[in-house]
């Protein structure tokens, strides 16, 4: 028999779990989407930093660099990122409120069916308003953009 | 494998299908088949236990109480954490029922896997009570009580109902890429000991303020979700949480020690636990 | 199951990390730059909201914007609190990944470059675009 292995990775879920929010609720969905925003962000961020320093190099580049951008799908690449910034800012703060053990209920005597009182309500839509301000900042980025 | 024991026309039957690999052979991993009847109570470790007595005796599995206390019959069912003593058949309502070993714990075979990782996280909380009066430990002086009130029990009686059973920890998405973050049950413990009143440790927010400590949850929740006896780790983690953010204020008064006559204490009601 | 191996896992699990700032200090720094940048970002965004899109993208209304102090002080605000936060929040996901102590310092040591490069880079930008 060969000696089992403790300190190995097998069998962790690894990051498939990160990637699938589907098992556990509301909860691991806003997970998932903090961290997918979170780098999608950066990555925009460290493009918009790069794109905005074309400036330096006078008007010509500036706006040789603009007609790459202002496309339809650069458009509709602005309105993910007014989306994903929406949530994130806006899923961020309740994590905050949350982290710092606000708005979560108190320790009491379980009992069955053993609700949990974190995962309450209040949580629950503060995840879904979220989600309802990145979709109307979304569509309000549309309109703008697009012009209708 | 197909296989029916008892024939019974009248019979509801359930597919199960079991996973089985043993890590000592490294003759890789299956899923076996089979066809076990049911009725309304039957819980998933009841239609494992009908297939090790009648159809196949060598799938490996864990189990004591039968009653979601000792924690040990923890398993996938249906891709989810849950525990196969607790969990009926029919309240799945599914046709095939998968049972797949706990993810996050090394598989040593079957739906048996190693929990050392998860008890070591466990150990490293010092989940015991620490007192600052060494006294205490010298029985030759007679024995102490705690005084506790209710409301100092509700602190942390709930986190107390843990069993281990590692459900949460199965669940976490932190614990399945880093092994050296404690986990919802581990964190979960730390604060359950912060919040007695009979601990006077100053250490605990230390043990947990690491890279790999308590700042790796990001509130998924998955514990709380899969938790079977209502600890809600996720809860504890945040509030012990608030202290280090300084939200909370640590206004902990130590517990009253009660002298108790050596001789005609019973021991019984010593503990609040 | 003997002892010994127990013991083994707990040493690997106990890799204490000596660190200049305590985690939670960084989790401070993470949570206050994130809000900072949610006010500095809506600024920002607002200022450029004032006039019709097309036109807030024009090479003289940009140059117009970065000669404006407040204007250039909100845009290094945002490149500091977000290249922060972003590079943390980077290092977190890096951390949690997979433990070594290599891998470890390796993830700090490129966050950390990483957060200095951008900010200078945008500093850069802000600074010459203010003197032309
Ligand atoms: S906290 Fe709940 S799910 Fe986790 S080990 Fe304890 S009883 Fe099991
Ligand atoms: S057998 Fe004891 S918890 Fe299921």
């Amino acid at each position: 028999m060969k000696e089992i292995e403790r300190s190995t990775r097998n069998n962790l879920e690894g990051i498939g779990g990160w990637l699938n929010p589907s098992r556990y609720g509301w909860e691991r969905i806003s997970y998932w989407l903090q961290r997918l925003t979170g780098v999608f962000l950066l990555i925009y961020f460290i493009g918009h930093v790069y794109e905005t320093s074309t400036i330096v190099n006078g008007q010509n580049a500036w706006e040789s660099f603009l007609e790459l951008t202002q496309t339809v799908w650069g458009h509709l690449f602005l309105i993910m990122v007014i989306g994903a910034s929406t949530f994130h800012s806006a899923n961020g703060i309740r994590l905050i409120f949350t982290h710092a053990g606000i708005g979560l209920g108190t320790p009491g005597r379980p009992d069955y069916p053993y609700n949990p009182a974190s995962l309450n309500y209040r949580q629950k839509s503060g995840i879904w308003i979220a989600l309802i301000l990145a979709a109307a900042a979304m569509f309000y980025g549309f309109n703008v953009l697009f012009g209708v | 494998m197909n296989n029916t024991a008892i024939d019974n026309k009248n019979e509801q039957k359930i597919t199960l299908k079991v996973y089985r690999e043993n890590r000592g052979q490294d003759s890789g991993s299956h899923h076996d088949t089979f066809e076990v009847p049911y009725k309304k109570w039957t819980t998933v470790l009841d239609a494992l236990l009908y297939v090790k007595s009648y159809m196949d005796p060598s799938v490996a599995i864990r189990y004591s109480c039968r009653m979601a206390s000792c924690g040990s019959c923890g398993m996938k069912i249906n891709g989810v954490p849950k525990l196969a003593c607790y969990t009926k058949i029919s309240e799945l309502e599914k046709s095939t029922i998968e049972c797949e070993p706990l993810s996050n714990f090394p598989i040593i075979r079957d739906l048996v896997t190693d929990f050392s990782r998860f008890f070591n996280h466990h150990k490293s909380m010092q989940p015991y009570i620490q007192t600052n009066d060494s006294t205490e430990a010298d029985t030759s002086k007679g024995t102490f009580s705690f005084y506790q009130s209710p409301e100092d029990v509700d602190k942390y009686l709930q986190f107390s109902y843990c069993i281990n059973c590692g459900l949460c920890y199965s669940a976490c998405p932190t614990v399945g890429t880093d092994l050296n973050f404690p986990g919802p049950q581990a964190l979960a413990q730390q604060y359950r000991y912060f919040a007695d009143t009979r601990d006077e440790s100053k250490k605990r927010l230390d043990i947990v303020d690491d890279r790999h400590g308590i700042w790796r949850c990001h509130f998924a929740g998955s514990c709380s979700k899969v938790c079977p006896k209502g600890v809600d780790p996720a809860l504890g983690i945040q509030l012990l949480r608030s202290y280090m953010l300084g939200i909370s204020k640590n206004d902990k008064v130590p517990a009253k020690k009660i002298e108790v006559n050596g001789n005609n204490n019973n021991n019984n009601g010593a503990d609040t636990e | 199951m003997d002892l010994m191996s127990c013991l083994e896992c707990n040493e690997s699990i106990k890799m204490v990390s000596r660190t200049i700032l305590k985690e939670s200090q960084i989790m401070k720094i993470h949570y206050i730059t994130g809000i900072a940048a949610i006010f500095v970002v809506a600024l920002h965004i607002m200022m450029r909201l004032v006039v019709p899109f097309e036109q807030s993208l024009e090479y003289e209304y940009i140059i117009a914007n970065y000669k404006n102090i407040i204007y250039v002080l909100i845009l290094e605000s945002i490149l500091v609190l977000i290249s922060v936060h972003g590079f943390n929040g980077i290092r977190i996901i890096l951390l949690e990944l997979r433990q070594s102590r290599a891998w470890e310092n390796m993830v700090t040591v490129v966050t950390i470059s990483a957060m200095i490069g951008l900010i200078a880079y945008g500093t850069r930008t802000i600074i010459l675009a203010n003197g032309l």
